[in-house]
């Protein structure tokens, strides 16, 4: 959006407010204002006040000793190498899948469009519990992975499987809508010039998605942090192996140490608020 | 084909072997190693081993020089009796009720038919009961089971079909009601059912359900462990919470066994049975006595004999024969418990 155009819609919206016929009664404005605010406050920063203030409430060290007690350690290690792993997959299958849709006809389109968000209309339980069902040791694949000694559910593999299962769609979702809407003008042109496919992709496709690729996988990984449904259920809950961040929360809470497990839970609000401003940074851009 | 890759690796394994069992023969001694334990237990034991845990690597370390971590699972009895069938590779299985271990051993193989006679006192070492917790001045004026089955009362308890926990309080119930003159089954079902029709929410353990009374603050009494009762008196002050004894309870048998299938898996069977006998001996009754769980070993239980309120007790084989029995009956799929959901 340009400087002249942005000028424009300042002076149409000033047009609106001056113009009696467009304009709301006072009151009408500052309730509505106060109630959205009210709401915001509420909901939003009265929880987020709540559980920084609740970490802090005896004090910063004890704050300090839950962040840097070892469990709580090996918990962020476990939810950073689920997300970075979980990530990329995410990205590349995103990448890969909205292309094919957004560029391309073929039979059968609309059925890949549905089983890609599969994961956001299957309850994250179920889908933890589908790989207790593949690879638990009744499962179908369970006693082969007992015979040759790896170790799926219940361990570090399957909490990565749950997670990358959970957030499956998030970048292909935000990218299918904003490759449909630029068309395929701008790679007709790069082929008619005599570009390959490949170049196409790296110097076309892209750098015009490269703001919604962000954004996607911003998404993906504030998901992929914060998932619990599903990790709860494929972990065997065992603290210091594989007990992720909100796992970690849990535990915590349930053996009354509430202190520490409203810290543990500001560095998930923290995690919550960088992703936060790197989304609005994101934001920004693609428009 | 296979046969030759197998051969192939066993060959080099033996080797290591070899070469490994040469070092340590050479050296003259094994060297203290790490030994990582596994102990997937139920939800109020949380704090008991917590202790234990850092008392038996004292008195492994001072034995053998070797230094044992335990990593903890906690959750809902039949939750991680469930977990365990489906891999979760415990070594040991502190779980609260025995079913939950005959089931390791009828469904999964895990361990031998005949584990509870592996350790003493039915491989129970400690024991506790079934109690009530109240709001502080017990505005409801909550003595006994009936109180509970009144129109007026919320209660809180877990779901029999996942926690250990549940199961003993629907038994204790069951068993008062039986119990009381003219007590007959049909008469047990509806007191029983009178009481879930209080109940308000059903958590998947007893410690989802201890923050669900103390921290939602939702209902006017908990059905609990006696041992979770008065752990809840100790992290939330005695001026909130009053313990209700009722007249006449269920003696609760939490058992301990090895599970080893999967210990074999990680060769630790040893390691492990030390650490189920360990909880026998005085110092760990003691920590048992210490955190509300009732002590087998007399001294400790002599010690600890104020904490305890005395209360008539009677034990499940008195009253429902078996635990499969009881399990059968009450808690399978159209069991008294299913029953009494759907009935109006």
């Amino acid at each position: 959006m340009s400087a002249a155009d942005t000028i424009k819609v300042y002076h149409s919206a000033e047009r609106y407010e001056k113009n009696p016929a467009t304009r709301e009664p006072r009151w009408v404005k500052y309730t509505i204002l106060s109630m959205a605010l009210g709401f915001f406050g509420l909901f939003l920063l009265l929880p987020l006040f709540a559980v920084f203030t609740e970490a802090l409430r005896k004090g910063f060290s004890v704050y300090v000793a839950a962040i840097t007690h070892p469990d709580t350690l090996s918990a962020i290690r476990l939810t950073l190498l689920a997300s970075f792993i979980a990530l990329p997959l995410n990205i590349v299958f995103g990448v890969a899948a909205a292309w094919c849709i957004s560029k391309f006809n073929f039979r059968g389109k609309q059925l890949l469009i549905t089983l890609i968000d599969l994961p956001f209309s299957v309850s994250p339980v179920v889908a933890g519990l589908m790989y207790v069902l593949v690879f638990g040791i009744h499962g179908w694949f369970g006693s082969w992975l007992a015979d040759h000694g790896i170790k799926v559910i219940f361990a570090v593999p399957s909490i990565i499987l749950a997670t990358t299962f959970v957030t499956f769609p998030f970048v292909a979702r935000e990218l299918i809508p904003l490759m449909e809407a630029q068309g395929t003008d701008a790679e007709e042109a790069a082929i008619s010039l005599g570009a390959t496919g490949w170049q196409t992709f790296w110097h076309v496709t892209l750098p015009n998605i490269k703001w919604g690729l962000l954004y996607g996988a911003i998404l993906c990984n504030a998901r992929a942090m914060g998932e619990f449904g599903a990790v709860s259920v494929v972990s065997g809950h065992l603290r210091g192996q594989t007990t992720t961040l909100p796992l970690h929360v849990e535990i915590l809470y349930n053996e009354y140490q509430f202190a520490a497990a409203f810290a543990v839970a500001s560095l998930l609000a923290l995690l919550a608020l960088v992703t936060l401003a790197l989304k609005l940074y994101a934001e920004r851009h693609l428009s | 084909m296979n046969f030759k890759i197998n051969d192939f690796h066993s060959g080099k394994k033996t080797l290591a072997l070899a070469f490994l069992l040469g070092v340590t023969s050479l050296t003259g001694f094994a060297h203290a190693a790490d030994i990582q334990l596994r102990n997937v237990s139920y939800d109020p034991t949380r704090e008991l081993y917590a202790e234990y845990n850092p008392l038996f690597n004292k008195y492994w370390q001072g034995k053998t020089g070797d230094n044992v971590t335990v990593e903890q699972s906690h959750g809902g009895s039949g939750k991680q009796a469930r977990a365990l069938l489906d891999g979760l590779d415990g070594d040991v299985a502190t779980l609260a009720l025995g079913y939950d271990i005959d089931s390791l051993a009828s469904k999964g193989d895990l361990l031998p038919k005949n584990w509870q006679s592996l350790l003493p006192h039915n491989s129970t070492p400690y024991t506790s009961t079934i109690v009530f917790l109240v709001r502080k001045g017990n505005p409801k004026g909550i003595k006994d089971w009936p109180d509970l089955a009144k129109a007026d009362v919320e209660v809180v308890t877990p779901n029999p079909k996942t926690s250990g926990g549940a199961r003993w309080n629907y038994l204790a119930a069951w068993g008062y009601a039986l119990k009381q003159p003219g007590g007959n089954e049909a008469k047990a079902k509806a007191f029983v059912k009178n009481i879930f029709a209080n109940v308000k929410v059903l958590d998947t353990g007893a410690r989802g359900s201890t923050t669900t009374f103390t921290q939602r603050e939702v209902g006017d009494v908990l059905i609990t462990w006696e041992n979770e009762a008065f752990l809840a008196l100790k992290e939330f002050g005695a001026d909130h919470y009053e313990i209700i004894t009722p007249s006449l309870s269920i003696l609760a048998e939490p058992p301990v066994a090895v599970v080893e299938k999967y210990a074999k898996q990680h060769g630790t069977e040893a390691v492990a049975k030390a650490y189920l006998e360990y909880l026998y001996t005085p110092e760990a009754q003691d920590i048992i006595g210490k955190h509300f769980f009732r002590p087998r070993d007399e001294k400790a239980l002599a010690k600890y004999k104020d904490q305890f309120p005395n209360l008539q007790l009677f034990t499940l084989q008195e009253v429902f024969g078996s635990w499969e029995k009881a399990q059968n009956t009450h808690f399978a799929d159209k069991g008294t418990f299913d029953q009494i959901k759907q009935l109006p």
